[in-house]
């Protein structure tokens, strides 16, 4: 039974849960544009100027042109180069790479392939977040059939294009998420990022030129050398080219991942995971991952889901991570959940973040416990402002987004907690239901 | 000389794999992978183990240390059989992670990062597993994943590790 | 270049300069914390953050790459809210104890929040509270005070070489610390405290002793190594508090290596001489000066009547001063005698009279970042000369080949190129099979002998390697250490290693041991025509003996030997700091006053002349020893001892002392046969002297002496085959015998060590009773070598 991930799938498309194997892949039209590349001899500019074209931008959370980005990378030069995925999907919120590496990393594999004949190099790393051992394995053992197939390792598919890949997993920190802190990772190093400048392209793992791009963002190359990088543009809006996957949670019907052509209405992506869950009111949307300011609900339901739309309205698309919260929601006890996560995660580096993040989340903790006090408030957004843009990665901003957006946004409902010492919707705490299985069948 | 006492053969080939996937000169690469293999046979990391990997990777202890205490899924003080991370992030809480985990407690008898009488459990609160759409989810000693940990089948897993 | 605006000043800087860089050449200062000079940027702190025009938020100073047509405001509003911004953040978990910090008074962090800190905290939860951890006997540590700048773990693996310290945990939960039950035992880790700009790492013979403001700030030059460390002395109530770093970049940086920074502690040692001693009839007296300077005036004058000028004979240490060891060479001349020497580890003089001048390092430390290949022969570099070592390693960081003869493979904790591991009795045939290589790479020749000497080598491709390495490079240098120089056949690692040099057309060099080695050779402290060296005055004893400065069982080559000789002696004199042995064969002894407490001057190994002033006043009765030694030049009766004070004598050597000293500096040995002895078997004794037993000052330094690197050279080091022979293993007890006398320490494996070789530290009274540096030795197991007895 095939997993519905929506109509416009393109990356998740056909998938039921177990034809992931190599052979599967094929029937899909797997390996077809590498193929095609290397019988056609397409230049490697060419491949780049392909991906330009399509408007792909990337979709770990920056939004950053991709075809630019491989465009950086020094084409001739002495030493080694490599590329890299990132697949430590734990922005809160997050689970669409978790998908495509188990359902189907034969199109990831691909991508990579594509892209490192793009780009020269001769050896990749696929970084996999360390929670999802069971894909880690999965993807291991899917490079083995690439290898064996001879899609990867020396002269692939009789060409004189050599590119060998690895996985390497994380094993707990959501810091290696941001690309530096990746490649102090594979370094075997704590994963605390690096100052930019200098660049990875001109020093990235083991200080050589490196492309970082995420595992959805590979995952989109196949098709766009397949059917042209026109035809993704098309899919979706200019500048904002091709689809999306979006990771829906919260208080939907029916959790999950819907891949959606940029630029659908919010409206038609909540219709397509059951609408809110026992046909609740709307009362906030954190559109982009958990990093991501909150928008009300109302001005939620207007918007379209591209990365220029939820940015003019003062949030980011970010890494497609929509958190649904309806009107039962404690905004004091979610925003505290989140400053929590924050300050669990902060590497320790920058002192704004190492400092500011566990006393954001204190304060309010405090409010939520009842300890709140009427200057608090205005603390935590000016600390928030002492924190955002001051540190050397972005968790220092994404630290400070949510609550800035959380007490911004629903200002009334920490005063509230403040004065009254207990929450303004009920009883506090979070508003749950019985555990629902909507794409089950296809993990049993 | 250093004579390994507790990395066993079977884990230094386990290590040597991963070694074949960096260049040479970096060993360093694999102590992540290499630190995961030590704890999975001992259940955690005890210092001697730690200076065993350095030693087996050329790099300095205190480095391993730095490694084994950034990344959160090193055990560094001895665990029940069973460590079970449960997500309590806030998309998870939306669906049911905060009431599984209470489950859980109850149950067991435990808090966060408790040992069961038994020795045979230790619950801790885990962070996105990256699995958000699946909530309630728990891991089984870093590398099951559960999910949809509804009471009646967190009453199974139980059973079943026991 | 770049053009850019510092607060409205235009300032020009190199391409891949920071912003950082820019504000420091207009001279404006830019708060920092994890910035330093000498270590790699790690922006962490965040203090440093800027305005700058179009950037989208405030950019840290010293990571920012400068940029044409930048415009950086570093005080603006913008920009200081930003840094008070960050200034709150550093101090709502900081404890706020100055008032019983070490660090108060020169703290960055209590510094720069009279600038950046609010008048009250907003801060209202908990503070975060750190365990201290040990590391070790010279580092104390109060870790609630870190700030995470990471400044002593940059230190660690980017200078010292070894990443002993780290920071572990994440987020508010990291903290810095060494593995677990591990010490810092980098011969350079008291620097770690200076970089500290809080109170987290503070000196721990220093803790609580004084307030920073409360000591004054005396320039000094350090009395060990080669080296010669510019001091800062910090003196409370005529007492040395605390040594710290004087910046010299020609020299030692901004760094100073532990014993340079510790061995104060022995200034004020309980062994230190207070009074005059003299042994009347068997009993050891406290004497007036008068009466002391009177005993070795007519001790002296007797001798000579009774046996002639030449059975006096003079051993001086080279780490006294120039001014000292030219009156003390000037008194035994004056009394007719060559015999004196400050060379009192070298056992191998057979080149006096053939070297051309001063022996010498060859070149400036500084020219050592620009070498590309150098060889080092002899010298376990850290441990010598922890601060070369450092310039050697950020040069091998840069290309810098290094390539190094040895008997042993000690890590150097830098990349080596080529090594050759041999026994002490195949150094030489080592050096004549690189030079051999060199011929033939170079299609050069050789001097005659040198030919035929090395005609019947074989060239290892140890030898090959280390040659192609010297070949292949313009600037290459070949360097002596101690454990060379100290070597039986000496001259003939001198002689081929300058034939290396020539062929090479390298640089030839020393590091010479010791503070002032090549001052006491510049003022003559070396015997002539007519005189014996130290070695030579042992093996023919005299009859009488001036000592300055020197512990004969520790500071001599053959402690056995020497003490015998002075012994026998009808009358010696020991001009010292400290008690030590000195009634076991001494029959006065004058308390003379430490680098600290005269004025003096040291050449170090570059030939640099640095003069210092004493900076407290001589401890009890002691005095300079230049003083005392015009006295007792006066009450012999001998022609010039007038010299008012430390100039008259200076102007006395040379109007100009660095011409003087640059006329002589010449390592050219000429005229000597060279002869590659036959590789001798049997197990070979390896004596180095350990860092912390090289010098009087520095064994009396109770810190140092409890420190892993005091600990370790007590044991001794088997070669691994040996051990497994004999089957010794680490931690036991064995017993070495060397020419019939015995000593019992705890055996450690040493893979490292040449075959066949048993490491046995010289300069400590635990070994000196086996006698000489080298020669062959046997080695049991305590226990059996009991039961046999």
């Amino acid at each position: 039974m095939m997993i519905d991930y929506g109509p416009d799938a393109i990356i998740l498309k056909g998938l039921d849960g177990s034809n992931w194997r190599l052979k599967d892949y094929e029937t899909r039209a797997g390996y077809q544009a590498l193929k095609k590349i290397l019988k056609d001899g397409i230049k490697p500019e060419d491949v780049t100027a392909e991906v330009k074209k399509s408007g792909l931008r990337g979709r770990g959370g920056a939004g950053f042109p991709t075809g630019l980005k491989w465009s950086f990378m020094p084409r001739p030069f002495a030493g080694p180069k490599y590329l890299v995925c990132n697949s430590d999907e734990g922005e809160p919120g997050t689970f669409k790479d978790r998908d495509i590496l188990r359902y189907n990393p034969h199109i990831l594999i691909e991508g990579m392939i594509i892209a490192a004949y793009a780009m020269g190099t001769a050896v990749g790393y696929n970084y996999i977040h360390g929670e999802i051992w069971a894909e880690y394995e999965r993807f291991e053992e899917a490079l083995e059939e690439a290898r064996a197939a001879g899609y990867l390792g020396r002269n692939i598919l009789g060409s004189d294009f050599s590119f060998e890949l690895h996985s390497h997993h994380g094993f707990g920190a959501y810091i290696c998420g941001e690309e530096t802190a990746l490649l102090e990772s594979i370094e075997g190093k704590k994963g605390q990022p690096r100052y930019k400048p200098p660049f990875p392209a001109s020093f990235g793992l083991y200080g050589k030129p490196t492309t970082i791009n995420n595992t959805e963002t590979f995952a989109a190359v196949p098709y766009i050398l397949r059917e042209g990088g026109e035809a993704f543009l098309n899919l979706g809006k200019p500048n904002n080219g091709g689809t999306k996957i979006f990771s829906l949670a919260g208080h939907v019907t029916r959790p999950g991942n819907y891949e959606i052509n940029m630029g659908t209405p919010f409206a038609r992506l909540l219709e397509l995971a059951g609408g809110v869950r026992g046909g609740r009111k709307l009362k906030g949307v954190i559109p982009g991952g958990s990093s991501t300011p909150v928008i009300k609900g109302d001005l939620m339901m207007t918007l379209d889901m591209d990365y220029d739309s939820i940015a003019k309205a003062g949030s980011m698309l970010g890494s497609g991570a929509v958190m649904v919260m309806d009107d039962t929601t404690c905004m004091v006890k979610a925003a505290e959940r989140l400053a929590y996560f924050y300050f669990e995660e902060s590497c320790g580096q920058c002192t704004p973040c190492r400092e500011g993040t566990g006393w954001l989340y204190r304060i309010v903790h405090r409010i939520e416990h009842g300890l709140g006090r009427t200057e608090d408030l205005d603390l935590l957004l000016n600390l928030a402002d002492q924190i955002q843009g001051r540190t050397i990665c972005a968790l220092g901003d994404a630290a400070a987004m949510p609550v800035r957006a959380f007490v911004k946004n629903y200002r009334e409902e920490f005063e509230f907690h403040v004065a009254h010492k207990r929450c303004m919707v009920g009883p506090g705490g979070y508003s749950t239901s019985p555990v629902n299985e909507p794409l089950a069948m296809a993990a049993e | 000389m250093s004579t390994s006492a507790l990395l066993s053969d079977a884990a230094k080939r386990k290590i040597d794999r991963e070694l074949t996937k960096y260049p040479a000169d970096q060993k360093q690469s694999a102590v992540m992978s290499a630190l995961a293999i030590a704890q999975d046979e001992h259940g955690w990391l005890p210092n001697e183990l730690q200076d065993e990997v350095a030693n087996y990777l050329g790099m300095p202890s205190i480095a391993v240390y730095e490694v084994a205490t950034f990344y959160n899924m090193y055990n560094l003080k001895p665990m029940g059989r069973h460590k079970i991370s449960v997500c309590t992030n806030l998309p998870c809480a939306f669906s049911g992670g905060v009431d599984a985990a209470e489950y859980l407690k109850s149950k067991l008898g435990v808090d966060w990062k408790e040992l069961t009488a038994d020795g045979k459990f230790t619950l801790v609160e885990g962070e996105c597993m990256g699995a958000c759409g699946d909530a309630p989810v728990l891991l089984v000693n870093n590398k099951r994943m559960c999910s949809f940990m509804s009471p009646e089948k967190l009453d199974k897993l139980i059973e079943e590790l026991k | 270049m770049i053009n850019l605006e510092i607060d409205g000043r235009p300032v020009q800087v190199e391409s891949g300069a920071t912003v950082m860089d820019a504000a420091n050449k207009v001279g404006t200062f830019i708060p920092h914390f994890c910035y330093h000079k000498k270590l790699s940027i790690a922006a962490n702190c965040r203090m440093c953050l800027v305005q700058i025009e179009k950037a989208p938020k405030p950019m840290p100073a010293c990571a920012t790459p400068a940029s044409e047509g930048m415009k950086v405001q570093t005080n603006s509003e913008y920009a200081k809210t930003a840094q008070k911004g960050v200034m709150e953040f550093l101090l709502i978990n900081h404890p706020l104890d100055c008032p019983i910090c070490d660090q108060g008074g020169e703290c960055q962090l209590q510094d720069l929040a009279v600038g950046y800190g609010a008048p009250a905290s907003r801060y209202q939860e908990e503070k975060r509270v750190v365990v201290n951890k040990n590391l070790g006997p010279l580092i104390s540590t109060d870790m609630t005070r870190c700030i995470h700048c990471t400044r002593c773990v940059r230190f660690g693996q980017e200078i010292a070489g070894i990443m002993e310290l780290g920071q572990a945990g994440r987020g508010e939960h990291s903290e810095i610390l060494a593995f677990v039950g591990k010490t810092v035992d980098s011969e350079l880790s008291g620097n770690v405290i200076d970089l500290c700009p809080v109170g987290a790492l503070t000196s721990k013979p220093f803790r609580y002793t004084a307030r920073s403001w409360e000591m004054s700030r005396r320039k000094s030059i350090s009395p060990h190594d080669g080296l010669g460390s510019n001091l800062v002395v910090q003196v409370k109530q005529d007492r040395v508090m605390r040594v710290l770093p004087l910046e010299n970049e020609a020299i030692n940086e901004c760094w100073l290596s532990d014993k340079d920074r510790y061995s104060y502690e022995g200034l004020n040692s309980e062994d230190r001489l207070g009074k005059p001693m003299m042994k009347i009839g068997d009993a050891w007296t406290e004497v007036d000066w008068p009466i002391a300077l009177q005993a070795v005036a007519e001790g002296l004058k007797v001798v000579r009547e009774k046996h002639g000028a030449e059975s006096i004979g003079a051993l001086a240490s080279p780490h006294q001063t120039l001014e000292e060891l030219y009156l003390l060479n000037k008194l035994v001349r004056g009394l007719g005698s060559g015999n004196i020497d400050a060379r009192l580890r070298q056992v191998d003089t057979s080149a006096d009279g053939r070297l051309a001048g001063v022996r010498w390092l060859g070149m400036k430390f500084a020219d050592i970042a620009g070498l590309q290949s150098v060889l080092v022969v002899g010298s376990t570099l850290r441990k010598e000369h922890p601060l070369i070592a450092n310039r050697l390693r950020q040069a091998a960081k840069k290309g810098l080949q290094v390539n190094l003869v040895h008997v042993a493979d000690d890590d150097l904790l830098m990349k080596v190129a080529n090594k050759a591991i041999v026994r002490p009795g195949g150094m030489v045939g080592m050096l004549g099979a690189i030079a051999k290589a060199l011929v033939e790479i170079k299609k050069a020749s050789l001097p005659g002998d040198v030919a035929t000497a090395v005609a019947g080598i074989v060239v290892s491709p140890d030898a090959m390697a280390i040659a192609q390495s010297l070949a292949q490079q313009a600037k290459t240098a070949v360097l002596l250490g101690n454990f060379a120089q100290h070597h039986p056949q000496y001259t003939m690692l001198h002689v081929l290693g300058q034939e290396i040099a020539r062929l090479t057309g390298g640089t030839f060099g020393l590091l010479n041991e010791a503070a002032n080695s090549v001052g006491a050779a510049a003022v003559g402290v070396e015997p002539g025509k007519d005189g014996m060296c130290a070695q030579g005055m042992v093996r023919q004893p005299r009859k009488a003996y001036v000592l300055m400065g020197v512990e004969p069982q520790q500071d001599c080559y053959d402690p056995v030997a020497t003490m015998s000789a002075l012994r026998a002696a009808d009358f010696v004199v020991s001009l010292a700091m400290f008690k030590g042995a000195a009634a076991e064969f001494a029959d006065v002894v004058l308390p003379i006053a430490p680098f600290t407490e005269t004025a003096g001057t040291f050449v170090n190994a570059e030939g640099t002349v640095q003069s210092f002033n004493g900076v407290v006043k001589p401890l009890g009765e002691s005095r300079p020893a230049w003083k005392v030694l015009r006295v007792l030049g006066n009450l012999l009766e001998l022609p010039g001892f007038e010299q008012e004070n430390i100039n008259s004598i200076r102007g006395e050597i040379a109007p100009d002392l660095q011409a003087f000293v640059d006329a002589r500096l010449n390592n050219t040995i000429s005229g000597v046969k060279v002869d590659i002895p036959a590789a001798s078997g049997g197990i070979a004794r390896v004596a180095e002297v350990p860092i912390y037993a090289a010098d009087p000052l520095v064994r009396h330094a109770p810190s140092l002496q409890k420190t892993a690197d005091a600990r370790m050279a007590r044991r001794i080091g088997l070669s691994a085959g040996l051990a497994e022979k004999l089957g010794i293993t680490t931690g036991m007890d064995v017993r070495v015998t060397q020419a019939g006398n015995s000593i019992i320490l705890a055996a450690a494996v040493d893979n490292g060590l040449a075959p066949d070789c048993v490491r046995v530290a010289a300069a400590l009274a635990e070994t000196a009773a086996l006698g000489p540096m080298s020669g062959s030795v046997s080695i049991e197991k305590a226990a059996m070598a009991a039961a046999a007895d």
